[in-house]
Order: structure tokens, then C-alpha cells, then sequence
């Protein structure tokens, strides 16, 4: 395997800095879930994929979060100084920004931790993802596009209604697969079969996956059978977002040794192999 | 005509240091990563993360949940051993100007004077502070600073060993503080620091199981500011050495009732989780309240609260 580069492709990630960013738009996309684009610029919209943002949502009103709430990028644009989050409204820090209305501010943390790595010489990769994980995975299709990656996106879901992101995809010219629980498609057996069959005809060199333990130990076990390159984005109750109080930590195995990694800075995006799971 | 020089004196001496102005860290809630938001040259120290000599895990997850007004934590001082620090961490903040202040823990006395001796020795480490009060290590929050005489011996022994200014970080749970104060001043302390987060208990009902995977743990925030303000004001009254206090602050106005109680310089934690660079702002906000009184040196300020007893309530109900 050649050497893997960020998706930066650079040496230097941003730094992160507290932005108070200016509400462009925060609509439905579904039943469920809601898009925040806000205009930011600066540090945060050079967010890579991957990386998060820890959000001070609004806490007046009936709902009062204490703690900034972590949330992946789903999309961040230098050009337009952009920044986007999809999010379930689920819980005190959701409802808050969830009564966010254009011109009203927030103060965005970040961009932070460690991406995915990507590398450009890979032919073709697969993303499999459920719920919220689709948004953190979107930007990595778009990324892996701009290289000229080959794509197939599993998306994984309860119903037609709950999915996300079906169309970004798409325009980013992935092969979009949809699995439901309503059809039984989306059961780790039906999706091992179908996973098998693409990495095989298409040679892929890389698995990604978001949103779900048990996709995630089933991608853990393809790629180390297949000597795949394999990578997570996990989530975690944060509360700094920036490594100092160490309330993220997981266990990981690293050569034969369990070791404790915070998934704020030395992730949240980790090799599977290295996930205990 | 003769300029005004308007300048604000902020700097303040605290135990055996002179500090540009009283606000720094608590430990804790800093480290390295910090560099990137925060003006680390303009704090009046840098306070570490607690160490310890050996590695420690910290315990289970979840280590905090939120309260309405604060939160609570049992991090259990997770620590990659003293080497790494003197090797990685050190180095580091050599790169600032405001002094290193390490706070330091042990499971035993003579733990604690091996690490405090060892220290001391490194360049770069302008002082240390003993955290003798973390409620997270022992079973039902027991530490050497739950009691005087405790709190006396492992204080004396870390004086005998090390001539650097000797900070300690005392514990609100303790029923009686001031008299554990004197003892950390008795046998040698330069400041003590008031102090630790306050032990608790919070239960998911749903569950039925807390919300901490170590049960109980440390409530902080703006939740405890009064009770560690009247912390400071018990332990400045009973002594001679410079009390620094800490617990829920987050505005200079929060950090001037710590100043009015008798406080020092103050210990800036929880808060900087939720605003990265509060203690940059905190600063600026210090100096411009003292030119709003026209005060020139914050030094003034310190233990001025006005106590006098106020009129005896006249008439029978």
C-alpha cells in the first residue's frame, strides 16, 4: 500500500478557532432532520472530511444544554466561506439549534480533530453508512470525486422517508446502494453478501463507515480479510472538543496493546483496525 | 499638560511568584492544545493537567454529565507518567512566559515528595501544586485533604524536598477548610488554592444507575461559586499566605467577588470547556473595571470586601 495522504493533501491542518457564525438557512430535509448552512469563514471553513465542530447551541428557552454538542461536518466550502451540519433534532442541544432562524449567530469550535485519510492513487472505495453517519460521510465522497476516485455509497436506513443525502451522492457520480430495515435489505447477512460482490468486481482499496457499531465491526472483519484499507468516524460524548479533558476516550487495540485514544483529537477518525469491537 | 497614565496594575504575588495579573488555569482544564485560541503569554500562569509518576488509565466511561448550571466529572487522572511529561510537556511551555505551574499527585506521602523532588529539578517548572484534594481517586472521595493532620504531614514532607513555590490545592469537602488551610500553611505551603469540586451524586432514574461510570464525582461551575467564594473568604481571613481561589468562574465579575473575598489570583476551569479563550477576555474585562473604579492596582482589591456588620434588623415581627 503506498503512503496515505490526508484529504488536505497538505501538511498543515488548520488550526481551530471559535467562530460566531451568521445563519444562512436551517430547513427540514426530511421528518427528522435539519440542514444549518452558516456563513463562517475563516478557520472553519476549512474544515476536511471528518472533522467536526463542538456548537454552543442556544440554551434559552425550555431546552439548556450545558455542554457544546460535537457535530461532523457535512460540508464546508473555502470559496463561499460556508459551513454546513445536517442533524437529527434529538435532545437539548439539537432542539436549541433547531429554533435557529437566518441572521442569528453561533459560535462554531473548530474545525477539529483528525479526518479520514485518503489516498489518491486508490481506484475505487465503498462508504457504507447509516443515520447521521451519511452526513459525516458526504464530504468524503465529494473529496474522493475531486481525485477521481471511483464510488459505491451503501446507504443504510429504517425506510425510503429516513434517508439522507441520497441525491449528494449521486451527483458526486457514487454508485448510490440503498439497504432498509423495512425490506430486511439492510441485515448484516444481505449486506455482507452484497459488500463481498462489490469489493470483488470493482478491486476497491478502501472501506469508510459512520453511524453504526454493528456495520462497524462487519467492516472491521471485510477489510482485514480482504487487506482493505478501513477507517470509522466514531462518535462520543465531548465536552472540550480539543483533547484537554479527556472525557472521549476509548480503548483501542494498537499492536497487541489495549491503548486509550480521545476520539476529539486523536480521532474521530480511526483506522478499524485498530477499533476493539 | 501632564498625561494621565491610566494603566491598570494587574500583576499580583502569589506565594513566591509575582503573576501579570491573577487569572490562570485550573488544573485540569488547559493543556497544550489550547495554544491555537487562547494567548497562553497573557495568563498570569499556566497551571497542568494533574500528574502523576506512573501511567494511569482514569476510570470507566462516562466520565462527566451536564447540570443545569455546571457539570460534574470523574475523570480519574488519566496520566501518561511523569517522563513523557518532562519530556513532551515541558519543552512545550518553555516556548511561554508565564510561569509552569504543575500540579502534581500521589497515592502515598512519599510519592508525592518523590514526584514534587524530581520536579523541582527541571527547568521550566516554576512551581507546583500539590492536589491533595481530588475527589475522583479513592473510594467515597477520601484524600489527604479531607483532614488537617493528613494535609499537615504530606505538605511538610513535599516541603522538605523542594524549594520551589509550593501551592495546595484544598478540597470544599471537607467540613471545616480553614483549619486544613492552616495546616498546609503550618507545614510550609507558600498559597493554598480553594479548591477542588465538590463531590456528588447524580442518577439517571430511568435507569436507575448514576450518571458517572464512577458513581459519584466533582460538581464545577457557576453552580458552586458561592460556597468556594465563601470558601475563600474563611480561609483568607484565618491566613497569611496568599489564597487563590477557584470554583464557577466565569467573567471577571465572578473572578472580582473571589478578589473581594480575599483572593489572590483565581483558578479559571469549567468555563474555559464552553469558551476556549474566556480567560483572554476575563483579563482585558479585570482592566477595564478597575479604570471604570479608578483603580490603579488590583492589588488594592484583594480581601476589600466591606464585612462590617450590617444595621441590626430593628422591630419585632
Amino acid at each position: 500500500m503506498n503512503a496515505i495522504y490526508g484529504c488536505s493533501q497538505a501538511d498543515v491542518v488548520t488550526p481551530p478557532d471559535d467562530t460566531l457564525a451568521v445563519v444562512i438557512s436551517n430547513g427540514w430535509v426530511n421528518a427528522e432532520y435539519k440542514r444549518l448552512v452558516l456563513q463562517a469563514d475563516g478557520a472553519a471553513c476549512m474544515s476536511q472530511p471528518g472533522q467536526f465542530f463542538n456548537l454552543l447551541c442556544p440554551n434559552e428557552g425550555d431546552h439548556k444544554p450545558y455542554f457544546r454538542r460535537p457535530m461532523s461536518t457535512y460540508k464546508a466550502d473555502p470559496e463561499t466561506g460556508q459551513v454546513e451540519f445536517l442533524y437529527k433534532v434529538a435532545g437539548k442541544g439539537t432542539y436549541g439549534l433547531e429554533s435557529l432562524l437566518a441572521a442569528q449567530t453561533l459560535e462554531i469550535l473548530g474545525p477539529l480533530g483528525k479526518g479520514f485519510d485518503l489516498n489518491p492513487n486508490w481506484q475505487h472505495m465503498i462508504l457504507v453508512a447509516r443515520g447521521v453517519g451519511l452526513a459525516t460521510l458526504a464530504p468524503l465522497a465529494e473529496a474522493a470525486h475531486n481525485l477521481g476516485i471511483r464510488l459505491t455509497a451503501v446507504l443504510s436506513a429504517r425506510s425510503e422517508k429516513s434517508l439522507l443525502s441520497k441525491e449528494r451522492f449521486a451527483s458526486l457520480g457514487a454508485d448510490v446502494q440503498v439497504v432498509l430495515d423495512e425490506d430486511g435489505s439492510s441485515s448484516i447477512e444481505h449486506l455482507e453478501q452484497r459488500l463481498r460482490k462489490i469489493i470483488v468486481h470493482e478491486g476497491s482499496n478502501a472501506v469508510f463507515t459512520c453511524g453504526s457499531k454493528r456495520l462497524t465491526r462487519l467492516l472491521k472483519r471485510l477489510s482485514a480479510e480482504f487487506d482493505l484499507v478501513g477507517q470509522v468516524a466514531l462518535e462520543q460524548q465531548m465536552v472540550c472538543g480539543l483533547g484537554m479533558c479527556q472525557c472521549c476516550v476509548e480503548v483501542f487495540e494498537v499492536g497487541g496493546l489495549k491503548v486509550g485514544k480521545r476520539v476529539c483529537l486523536e480521532g474521530p477518525c480511526f483506522n478499524l483496525a485498530e477499533v476493539v469491537g | 499638560m501632564i498625561a494621565i497614565d491610566t494603566k491598570v496594575d494587574l500583576s499580583v504575588n502569589v506565594g513566591g511568584l509575582r503573576l501579570k495579573n491573577p487569572v490562570m488555569p485550573a488544573s485540569g482544564t488547559f493543556a497544550e492544545e489550547l495554544t491555537h485560541l487562547l494567548d497562553f503569554n497573557q495568563l498570569g500562569a499556566l497551571v497542568t493537567k494533574t500528574i502523576t509518576s506512573e501511567k494511569r488509565t482514569g476510570n470507566p466511561m462516562p466520565r462527566v454529565c451536564e447540570l443545569s448550571d455546571g457539570m460534574m466529572n470523574a475523570i480519574g487522572i488519566p496520566s501518561k507518567g511523569a517522563d513523557l511529561f518532562i519530556d513532551k510537556a515541558v519543552p512545550f511551555y518553555r516556548n511561554f512566559e508565564s510561569p509552569l505551574i504543575v500540579s502534581i499527585s500521589a497515592p502515598t506521602i512519599q510519592g508525592f515528595a518523590n514526584l514534587a523532588a524530581r520536579l523541582s529539578s527541571v527547568p521550566g517548572v516554576a512551581g507546583i501544586e500539590a492536589n491533595i484534594s481530588c475527589p475522583n481517586l479513592e473510594a467515597h472521595g477520601q484524600s489527604f485533604g479531607m483532614q488537617a493532620g493528613s494535609t499537615y504531614k504530606v505538605v511538610s514532607v513535599i516541603r522538605q524536598v523542594t524549594s520551589v513555590p509550593l501551592w495546595v490545592k484544598l478540597t470544599p469537602n471537607a467540613g471545616e477548610v480553614a483549619p486544613i488551610a492552616l495546616a498546609a500553611e503550618e507545614a510550609g505551603a507558600d498559597a493554598v488554592v480553594v479548591g477542588n469540586t465538590l463531590l456528588g451524586l447524580s442518577i439517571d432514574i430511568e435507569r436507575g444507575r448514576a450518571r458517572l461510570g464512577n458513581v459519584m464525582g466533582g460538581i464545577s461551575g457557576a453552580a458552586i461559586r458561592p460556597l468556594m467564594v465563601r470558601l475563600t473568604y474563611q480561609c483568607a481571613k484565618a491566613l497569611k499566605i496568599p489564597v487563590i481561589g477557584c470554583g464557577g468562574i466565569s467573567t471577571a465579575d465572578d473572578a472580582l467577588e473571589f478578589i473581594y473575598a480575599g483572593a489572590s489570583a483565581v483558578q479559571v476551569g469549567t468555563a474555559t470547556f464552553l469558551h476556549p479563550k474566556i480567560m483572554n477576555t476575563m483579563i482585558g474585562e479585570l482592566e477595564a473595571f478597575c479604570q471604570r473604579k479608578g483603580i490603579r492596582s488590583i492589588r488594592s482589591l484583594i480581601g476589600a470586601l466591606d464585612d462590617s456588620p450590617a444595621m441590626p434588623f430593628g422591630a419585632l415581627p
